[in-house]
């Protein structure tokens, strides 16, 4: 096998390797790979955390050992690359979709330093109103925010946004 | 490079992280509101992982020691964490004071940082500037509401203000090796930090028509810099390592 199929071969099963807290987004879709290589018969895959203090990370770590190593057969070495930080923007469009499809509104797009009225106004997943509020910018994991739509007196959680 | 004085202040930095995260994780099923109790538990993950994050990198570029083992089998008077993150987490407005006055202080220190000439603590300085932003925009929004409606809610914040503003100060002690830092570009120093902050909180602080207590007429709470410490840290500590020190070879 080249090294091109293997690494195709490793972003293929990097798809099934799903985030155990948004079990509809892979790690790919939420942009945490930051990199795959194939170095001396070893793939080595970096990644980056959404939110430091993330607890699943060293679930993640595993579960991409676990899946590229049953992929190719090769040892398998998963690092958090320093030099990165996630921020939301490396969330696809289809990542998006398949968070607002899952009843979580995704995170806004925005430029510089996050304030709060960005947070204001969030469309909801349920039914699309922005007559909302921020009722927490705390919610049950780290990387979500809790809303309340005045529409459709639903509750909703969004992922937050990260510069 | 001066090494021990980088060391000296990435443990306080992390000590403050990791002691108040304990602290603001005793909310959790106490909360005043479900909202609350939420957002001082997801604040206290925060802490602890940023806490991790500093205590790795005295590990991986300073020579220092497992994270774990330098989190919870310290003596007190090893721990360089200030006296504000020590004291009991006391009435939701004490707590939600020292929050406000702890992140606001955080976020001058970590957006310094974004200019380090310590690698990793700018690379540090660029993931956790995000993060903070939520703990001060949450801060900021309940200070204002619970001042705007006044009676009551208004002088309890006024009186938290009072108790923890001198504690707050102690968090800018000056450190004996700070000027070696400074002129290494590693930070701009205490002095500087806390002039900031002053700036920053202030802006917060007339919003909510709070009376900022006088500088210079108050005493900073010193001393848990170099290991002098409150009688409330020691029976934390001791919560904290119960677990490990019941085997300390055990694997998790």
């Amino acid at each position: 096998m080249t090294a091109e199929n293997t690494i195709a071969n490793i972003y293929t099963a990097l798809e099934q390797v799903m985030d155990p807290e948004i079990p509809v987004l892979s790690v790919l879709d939420l942009g945490m790979i930051t990199a795959v290589t194939i170095e001396e018969d070893t793939a080595h895959i970096k990644m980056i955390p959404t939110f430091a203090a993330c607890p699943a990370v060293s679930f993640i770590q595993q579960r991409i050992r676990e899946a590229v190593a049953a992929a190719t057969g090769l040892p398998v070495c998963v690092t958090i690359d320093k030099e990165a930080h996630w921020h939301s923007k490396r969330l696809s469009e289809a990542a998006r979709e398949k968070l607002r499809n899952f009843g979580i509104a995704p995170p806004g797009i925005h430029e510089g330093e996050l304030r709060a009225e960005m947070l204001l106004n969030t469309p909801c997943p349920h039914c699309g109103s922005q007559h909302t509020y921020l009722r927490s910018p705390f919610g049950a994991t780290l990387c979500r925010a809790i809303h309340y739509c005045k529409d459709c007196g639903m509750v909703f959680e969004q992922f937050k946004p990260l510069g | 490079m001066n090494q021990q004085a980088i060391s000296d202040l990435i443990t306080k930095m992390a000590d403050d992280e990791l002691i108040l995260g304990h602290r603001n994780s005793e909310w959790t099923g106490l909360g005043p509101i479900m909202e609350e109790d939420i957002a001082f538990s997801s604040m206290a993950q925060d802490q602890i992982g940023h806490a991790l994050a500093l205590y790795r990198i005295l590990q991986e570029h300073l020579g220092g020691t497992d994270p774990d083992r330098f989190a919870f089998l310290r003596p007190a008077s090893e721990f360089k964490c200030c006296h504000l993150v020590e004291m009991p987490i006391g009435t939701y407005d004490f707590s939600l004071m020292r929050h406000f006055l702890f992140d606001h202080a955080e976020a001058v220190r970590y957006e310094s940082l974004l200019q380090s000439g310590f690698a990793p603590l700018q690379q540090l300085a660029r993931k956790l500037k995000g993060e903070l932003k939520y703990h001060t925009l949450h801060a900021d929004a309940w200070i204002l509401q619970l001042c705007r409606a006044g009676g009551e809610s208004y002088n309890r914040m006024q009186a938290a203000l009072d108790t923890c503003f001198p504690l707050a100060c102690g968090i800018f002690e000056p450190g004996a090796a700070e000027q070696a830092l400074m002129d290494a570009g590693i930070y701009p120093g205490e002095q500087a930090l806390y002039e900031r902050w002053l700036h920053n909180i202030y802006l917060v602080l007339v919003k909510a028509s709070l009376n900022m207590p006088d500088p210079a007429a108050i005493t900073p709470a010193y001393g848990g810099r170099s290991g002098q410490h409150t009688p409330h840290l020691q029976p934390l500590l001791e919560e904290m390592g119960a677990v490990l020190r019941l085997d300390p070879a055990a694997s998790w």
